[in-house]
């Protein structure tokens, strides 16, 4: 798509959404990250899987008690996930043909730039903060599970058991712990330093460093710069990213622009489809009314022809009966006019 | 012929004898059930009865309820554009069977959406609390709802005259063709945006069915669905309601099916087209040999370009019980199409125990709710003025 047309498609896209919520607007034009924001590194190559991030996470955000302790790693046996009782998990990939030693790594929220479950959610449940953190207001939230549909990443989980309250669960990068200027639950815990907290701008130079100084160690690629548009969390690691639990195929297109030409398709509906419905309408009223004047005029023009039918036998009625008349009348006279002769005539030759 | 007349009649005898019917026995343990599943999801939450999880947040009832509900109402506003809009006043006798189903297949969706989202009580939050502009699915919320109300004003005529309430009547009567306008574009705009929910999620749904043209396919199908439930429906009705229809209604009955039946071939042509077109544009000619692109095709050619066909032939040799057949075919292709989109090709490359599928408690809802709507329609049938002109509006239009 040419940049003008994009413009273009967004400027109608801000018209529809003008016309309804004016001074929403400017939060969700085309963003590309804030300036100073925050993320996390995540170095494969020194994770080690002791899943003290996993514990750490669990007791910051007071999640429920683990089915098994965190430090059972027979967990990492199996591929598992995030769920509603746990924000992060880190998985254990059997990489032999690249590595001899096994790879771990972290799932989290990535925290986009541009968020896929933001731009999903119908009432707005998620922010994209100024520090780099995606966050999720429970108070607003209907249940839709939209966001969970949209997210690329496979992050939101719900509460599927809770009846009254159910609430979308997911890392929210400690933004409260942020606030208060500490560090992430996860990253204060690692003891081997796979995670890495600071400006996202030094993160990827920090990860240029590291692939620069040591091209054997890891691949060339640091995923999260582009994937979906870019994330805050960004990775490094030695083994194909793909054996290790990562989507490559996501491509560099930011989640909402997948919808923005399907929303700029509304004002244009809205302002078309009356004028040419209304065209429609029209045509086949006046078709309509066409053949109405035409079944009118065919009526008229039978009921005159009637009427001057009728109007002819009634004169020509009227003239017989007149001349009937007269003719009987004549008759009458006539009768009367001989009788009177005779009369005359038959006194006349009595006296 | 005359066997099903008697059983008609024998059945309006047991009917007002008692209450104990075929149709009552089996809708009561639906509804049963229905109460005492949604007793558990309510208390319980979703995970009580539902096979949901965190990979797969959407299930049957999204898949069935809402994207098969919206698109089989689609008869209101297809028919309501046809003999309003068109002027094709010789269907007039469908229109009304058709808002009523249309409008309660919406209320019906909205019904449904109670159970499937978590705090059923904030579903007007996304108008009143905080819009979510950006959202498709707030576009989808808010002409859902203002579909809903345009089709009970556009139904409520029928339930003035049972009432007796000549003056507001007039007034409903009026709206008419605002509402109509309304009706066709606000339907425009969900029945596309439902396929355009789906654009969020390229790398979830499979190529052959993601395309950046899911809302126009979501639209053209509707209209085909919605001729189709129109002709499918008029016939289900026949069979069950004959004695409440009129004589205009019972005389207009094949002139309808076959208008319908040879506008739905058509659309399913064009419909066909689009959907090749698709594929060509993706170039995703290469995935039609696959598992998936083997289903694609069942879906295609089995329930698209075959009943296009039927209904050309039954058209054109006025064949009316082909037409009705393909009418049914259709409709089921429509199902296929939104349970393809929505939970077959939809994570299409999770590892199959990770694939969701559904629990009977899910489908028992569903049953439950289809319940309800089937008895409210006998209700109002059965009343007012639907399959025939009250006799003192007769003269109008
Ligand atoms: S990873 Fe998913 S949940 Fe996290 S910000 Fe991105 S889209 Fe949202
Ligand atoms: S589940 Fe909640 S947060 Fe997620 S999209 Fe729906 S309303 Fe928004
Ligand atoms: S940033 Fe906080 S919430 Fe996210 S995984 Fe780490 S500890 Fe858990």
């Amino acid at each position: 798509m040419s940049t003008s047309r994009r413009k273009f498609l967004k400027w109608m896209a801000a018209a529809g959404a003008a016309a309804t919520v004016p001074e929403k607007l400017s939060a969700h034009e085309h963003f590309t990250g804030y300036p100073d924001s925050y993320g996390v590194l995540h170095d494969t190559t020194l994770c080690i899987g002791c899943r003290s991030c996993e514990a750490a996470c669990n007791e910051v955000n007071d999640l429920p008690e683990p089915d098994k302790p965190f430090d059972d790693l027979s967990v990492l046996k199996e591929k598992r996930r995030t769920d509603d009782k746990s924000y992060t998990i880190v998985n254990k990939y059997d990489v032999e043909e690249h590595l001899r030693s096994p790879v771990f790594r972290k799932f989290q929220c990535n925290h986009c730039l541009e968020p896929a479950c933001a731009s999903a959610c119908f009432v707005g449940a998620f922010t994209k903060t100024p520090e780099g953190a995606v966050v999720y207001d429970a108070s607003v939230c209907v249940g839709c599970r939209y966001c969970m549909i949209a997210c690329p990443f496979d992050v939101p989980t719900y509460e599927y058991n809770k009846a009254l309250e159910p609430r979308v669960m997911k890392c929210t990068m400690c933004h409260p712990r942020l606030k208060e200027g500490k560090l992430p639950g996860c990253v204060e815990a690692c003891p081997m330093e796979a995670l890495t907290f600071g400006k996202r701008e030094d993160l990827i130079s920090i990860a240029q460093e590291r692939i620069r100084k040591y091209p054997d160690r890891y691949v060339d690629h640091i995923y999260g710069i582009e994937e979906m548009g870019g994330t805050s969390w960004i990775y490094i690691t030695g083994a194909p990213y793909e054996e290790i639990g990562f989507r490559t195929d996501l491509g560099i297109t930011p989640a909402p622009e997948f919808t923005s030409g399907a929303l700029a398709m509304v004002p244009i509906v809205v302002g078309m489809w009356p004028v040419l419905l209304g065209g429609i309408y029209a045509i086949s009223k006046r078709k309509e009314q066409i053949a109405k004047k035409e079944k009118e005029d065919e009526v008229t023009r039978a009921v005159n022809e009637n009427q001057a039918k009728a109007d002819e036998n009634l004169k020509n009625t009227k003239e017989k009966a007149q001349k009937d008349q007269e003719f009987a009348v004549e008759k009458a006279v006539k009768k009367a006019l001989e009788e009177a002769e005779k009369n005359k005539d038959s006194g006349k030759e009595e006296s | 012929m005359a066997e099903e007349e008697k059983q008609v009649t024998r059945h309006d005898v047991e009917e007002s004898r008692s209450l104990f019917t075929p149709f009552n026995m089996i809708a009561g343990i639906f509804l049963i059930v229905g109460v005492i599943l949604a007793f558990k999801r309510f208390t319980g939450g979703l995970g009580a009865v539902t096979n949901l999880d965190h990979n797969n947040p959407w299930g049957f009832w999204i898949g069935f309820d809402l994207l098969t509900g919206v698109a089989l109402a689609a008869g209101g506003y297809v028919t309501a554009a046809c003999v309003e809009i068109f002027g094709m006043k010789k269907y007039h006798a469908a229109l009304r069977p058709a808002i009523l189903t249309g409008f309660l297949g919406y209320s019906l969706v909205v019904f449904a959406l109670l159970f499937d989202v978590g705090r059923p009580w904030r579903l007007p939050y996304p108008f009143i609390v905080n819009q979510g502009v950006t959202s498709v699915m707030f576009e989808v919320g808010a002409c859902v709802a203002l579909y809903l109300t345009v089709l009970f004003l556009e139904f409520s005529p029928a339930a003035l005259e049972w009432l007796g309430m000549k003056k507001v009547r007039k007034l409903a009567i009026r709206l008419t063709m605002v509402l109509t306008f309304l009706g066709v574009i606000l339907s425009t705009l969900h029945q596309s945006s439902l396929g355009a929910m789906y654009l969020i999620a390229p790398s979830k749904l499979h190529p052959l069915w993601y395309s950046p043209y899911l809302p126009v396919f979501f639209f053209v199908s509707s209209i085909a669905a919605g001729l189709s439930m129109v002709v499918f429906e008029s016939t289900l009705s026949y069979k069950n309601f004959r004695n409440k229809m009129d004589e205009e209604h019972k005389k207009s009955r094949n002139a309808i099916t076959i208008g319908f039946g040879r506008a739905a071939s058509l659309v399913l042509a064009g419909y066909f087209a689009i959907k090749i077109f698709g594929v060509a544009l993706g170039n995703h000619w290469n995935l039609l040999f696959t598992n998936m692109g083997l289903w694609f095709q069942v879906e295609m050619l089995g329930f698209v370009l075959l009943p296009c066909f039927l209904y050309a032939i039954g058209v054109r040799e006025k064949n009316v019980k082909l037409i009705r057949f393909t009418a049914f075919w259709t409709v089921l292709g429509i199902v296929l199409n939104r349970f393809n989109v929505s939970l077959v090709a939809f994570n299409w490359q999770l590892p199959m125990e990770a694939r969701y599928f559904p629990s009977w408690m899910e489908i028992g809802i569903t049953l439950f709710i289809v319940t309800v709507g089937l008895v409210v329609f006998r209700f109002i049938v059965t009343r007012m003025p639907i399959f025939y002109e009250h006799p003192e509006y007769s003269t109008e239009h």
